[in-house]
C-alpha cells in the first residue's frame, strides 16, 4: 500500500465505518441522534486540530464559532427564512467574520496568552448571546422546524441526516487535509516549529495563521449550523467555555499528531461518555480517571495507540 | 445614597478581589515557576470550603474548621501532587490541561457522592456576625471586612515570604528560569513540591474564607478558576504583585459593573432591556479588560520573564 493511503487508512476506516453504521444495527433512533451529536461535534474538533496541530494555536473559544453558525440559524429561522442555501452560508460567513475580527488581535499573542485571549473573546460571544432577549435569552430558542434544502424536507429525515452528517464530516477532514499537505500548510507548520526561521525565510507567520484561523472558525460555524439542525433548539451553553474545553479535550485526548486524531478522539469522547453515563450515577469519577490515565500513559493520545504499540512489540 | 452604594459595590469588589488573589497567588507561582498549568487549582478552593463545612458541622465551631481546614487542605493538594501532577511536570501543556481537567471531574463528583449535590451552609463565627458603621446610617457586614483584613494580612505575609527569606529568593529565582536554578545544585523537586502545597494551602484558605457568605456546592470552584487565571495573565505569569493589582482590579471591575451597568445602559435604552444588556456587558467587562490589555502588553502589566 502506498505510505501517503496508509496513513490516512484509521479515518477513512472510521468514516466509512461511520456511513455504514445504520445497516449494522445501529440505526434506531437513539443511536442515529447519539452519532449524529458525535460527528458534529467532531466536525468541530477537526476544525480546531487543524488550529491546534497545524498552526500550534490552542483556542479555548472554538466553541463561539459553533455559536455564531447555531445562532444565524436561530435568527434567519425568527425571520422566517430556513432554507439551508441561504443559512448555511451565512452561518460559515458569520462565523468567519467573527474569526476575522477576533483573530486578528489574538494572533498577536502566543502561547498561553492566546489560550486566555481567545477564551476571552469566547467569554464575550457567550454572554452576547445570553443577553439576546429576543432569542431567548439564558433561556434559549427553539426552532420551528429544520432547515429545509431547496424546499426538500430533506434534514428532517433521520437517515437522511445521518448520511449528511457523514459527509460534513468527510469533507471537513478531507478539506483540513488538503490544507495541512499543502504548501500553505507546510508555511503553518514551520511557523509552529520556529517561527523565527519561518520570517527569516521570508514567511510572515501572521497573515497563514490568521487564514488558518478563519478557515478553522468557517467549519465551526458549519458545524454550529448542523448542531442546531440536530437538536432543533440553541442556547448560550453552546458557547460555554465548557464547551471549548471539551472540543479542545478531544483534540488532545485523539493525540495532534493528524487531523484524524481529532475524528477519534471527538468519536470517543462522546461515546464513552454516553456508555458511562448509562453505568453509574457518578460516572463522572470513571471518566476523570480515565483522562488522567490516558495522558499518562498514551502521551500521543488514542490515535497515537498503534505506534506505540509497535515499539514495545520490536523491544 | 448612591455614594452609600459605591462605598459598599467597591467594598464587595475589594472582597472578591482579595480572595481572588489567595487563589491565583499559588496559581500564578505554580505556572511561573513550574510552568504547569493547573486547571484543578479551584478544586483546591472548594475543598478548603468543604473541608470547612464538614468541620464546622462536627465540631460547630467556624474558628475550629478554619484551624483544621488549613492543614487538611494542604495534605489533600500534596497527595493530588504525588499522584497525579507530579508526573506531569514534563509533559506539554495540552497534556497537562487534559489532566488536570480529570482531577476537576473527579473531584467535582467525588464531593457530591459524599456531601450530596445541595449546597451546604456554613454558619458565621458568632464574633464576626452583625456588621459595623462605615458611615452615618450605614452598616457593612463585620465578616467581609474580616475578609478583607485577613486577605491583606496574607498578602502581606506573602509579600515578606517572597521577597525577603532565602525560599522566597529561590522561588522568585526559579519564576525567572527553573533549568538555571535547577543547575546551580536546587533540588528543584523540593522546591515545586513547597510553591504547590502552600499554593494549594492559600486556594483552600480562601475557600475556608467564603464559605460562611458563598453556598458551599460542586463545582464551585470552576467559576473562580476562570477569573483566576484572568487575573495571573493580565498580571503577567509569575508574579505576585502583578496578581495582587490584577485581582483587585478584575473584582472591582466585575463588582461594580455588575451594579453600575444596567444603570448606565438606562441612559440610552428601555429599563428592561437595559437590565438585559446592561447584565451581559458588566459580565463581559473583565474580559474587554484582558483582551485589551493583552493587546497591548502581550505578557501582562508585571512581566517576569523577558522575552
Amino acid at each position: 500500500m502506498l505510505p501517503a493511503v496508509r496513513a490516512e487508512a484509521p479515518a477513512i476506516l472510521l468514516l466509512a465505518a461511520l456511513a455504514a453504521a445504520p445497516f449494522l444495527g445501529f440505526g434506531e433512533g437513539y443511536m442515529l441522534t447519539l452519532l449524529a451529536r458525535a460527528m458534529i461535534l467532531a466536525m468541530a474538533a477537526v476544525s480546531l486540530s487543524l488550529l491546534v496541530g497545524g498552526a500550534g494555536l490552542v483556542s479555548m473559544g472554538h466553541a463561539a464559532m459553533m455559536g455564531f453558525g447555531a445562532y444565524a440559524v436561530v435568527i434567519l429561522d425568527d425571520m422566517g427564512v430556513t432554507d439551508a442555501a441561504i443559512v448555511l452560508p451565512t452561518a460559515i460567513a458569520a462565523a468567519g467574520a467573527f474569526a476575522l475580527a477576533t483573530g486578528a488581535i489574538a494572533i498577536r499573542t502566543s502561547g498561553v496568552h492566546f489560550i486566555m485571549i481567545t477564551l476571552a473573546f469566547g467569554q464575550m460571544a457567550f454572554f452576547t448571546a445570553s443577553s439576546l432577549a429576543g432569542y431567548g435569552g439564558d433561556d434559549g430558542y427553539t426552532l420551528y422546524s429544520r432547515s429545509d434544502v431547496l424546499g426538500l424536507r430533506l434534514l428532517d429525515d433521520r437517515l437522511a441526516f445521518h448520511f449528511i452528517c457523514v459527509g460534513a464530516l468527510a469533507l471537513t477532514w478531507l478539506l483540513g487535509r488538503l490544507l495541512l499537505a499543502s504548501r500553505f500548510g507546510r508555511v503553518l507548520r514551520a511557523a509552529k516549529g520556529n517561527p523565527l526561521r519561518a520570517q527569516a525565510l521570508g514567511f510572515d507567520p501572521f497573515p497563514y495563521r490568521l487564514t488558518a484561523y478563519v478557515i478553522a472558525g468557517a467549519m465551526g460555524g458549519a458545524a454550529g449550523f448542523l448542531f442546531a439542525n440536530a437538536t432543533e433548539f440553541v442556547a448560550p451553553a453552546y458557547i460555554s467555555w465548557q464547551r471549548s474545553g471539551e472540543l479542545l479535550f478531544m483534540v488532545i485526548l485523539g493525540g495532534v499528531a493528524g487531523l484524524h486524531g481529532a475524528l477519534i478522539g471527538a468519536l470517543g469522547f462522546v461515546l464513552l461518555e454516553e456508555w458511562l453515563s448509562h453505568q453509574w450515577e457518578h460516572w463522572r469519577i470513571l471518566f476523570g480517571v480515565l483522562l488522567i490515565l490516558a495522558v499518562l500513559f498514551l502521551p500521543n493520545g488514542l490515535s497515537g495507540i498503534p505506534a506505540q504499540l509497535a515499539r514495545v512489540a520490536r523491544r | 445614597m448612591s455614594t452609600h452604594l459605591l462605598l459598599i459595590q467597591g467594598l464587595n469588589g475589594l472582597q472578591l478581589g482579595i480572595l481572588l488573589f489567595l487563589i491565583a497567588a499559588g496559581l500564578t507561582l505554580v505556572f511561573g515557576v513550574m510552568d504547569f498549568i493547573n486547571l484543578a487549582h479551584g478544586v483546591q478552593y472548594m475543598i478548603g470550603a468543604y473541608l470547612a463545612a464538614w468541620i464546622a458541622a462536627g465540631t460547630g465551631s467556624f474558628w475550629f474548621a478554619l484551624l483544621l481546614a488549613l492543614p487538611l487542605a494542604l495534605a489533600l493538594g500534596l497527595l493530588l501532587e504525588f499522584l497525579v501532577f507530579r508526573h506531569l511536570y514534563d509533559r506539554d501543556h495540552l497534556q497537562q490541561v487534559l489532566a488536570t481537567f480529570g482531577v476537576i471531574l473527579v473531584v467535582n463528583q467525588g464531593v457530591k457522592l459524599l456531601f450530596g449535590a445541595a449546597p451546604l451552609q456554613v454558619p458565621m463565627p458568632e464574633l464576626l456576625s452583625g456588621g459595623i458603621p462605615i458611615m452615618e446610617g450605614l452598616l457593612y457586614p463585620t465578616y467581609r471586612i474580616a475578609i478583607i483584613v485577613g486577605g491583606l494580612a496574607t498578602a502581606g505575609l506573602l509579600w515578606w515570604l517572597v521577597e525577603r527569606t532565602k525560599v522566597g529568593m529561590l522561588v522568585r529565582a526559579g519564576a525567572t528560569n527553573a533549568p538555571m536554578v535547577a543547575a546551580l545544585g536546587v533540588d528543584i523537586n523540593r522546591l515545586f513540591m513547597i510553591v504547590f502545597g502552600f499554593g494549594a494551602m492559600l486556594a483552600g484558605f480562601a475557600g475556608v474564607l467564603a464559605a460562611p457568605i458563598l453556598s458551599v456546592e460542586p463545582g464551585m470552584g470552576d467559576n473562580l478558576l476562570i477569573l483566576a487565571f484572568v487575573v495571573i495573565v493580565i498580571g503577567g505569569i509569575g508574579s505576585i504583585r502583578g496578581a495582587f493589582i490584577a485581582a483587585l482590579l478584575v473584582g472591582l471591575v466585575e463588582t461594580l459593573g455588575r451594579s453600575l451597568m444596567p444603570d448606565l445602559m438606562r441612559l440610552f435604552l428601555s429599563p428592561s432591556e437595559a437590565r438585559q444588556v446592561g447584565a451581559a456587558l458588566a459580565s463581559m467587562l473583565v474580559y474587554i479588560a484582558m483582551a485589551a490589555i493583552l493587546a497591548f502588553r502581550p505578557a501582562g502589566l508585571f512581566p517576569v520573564r523577558a522575552g
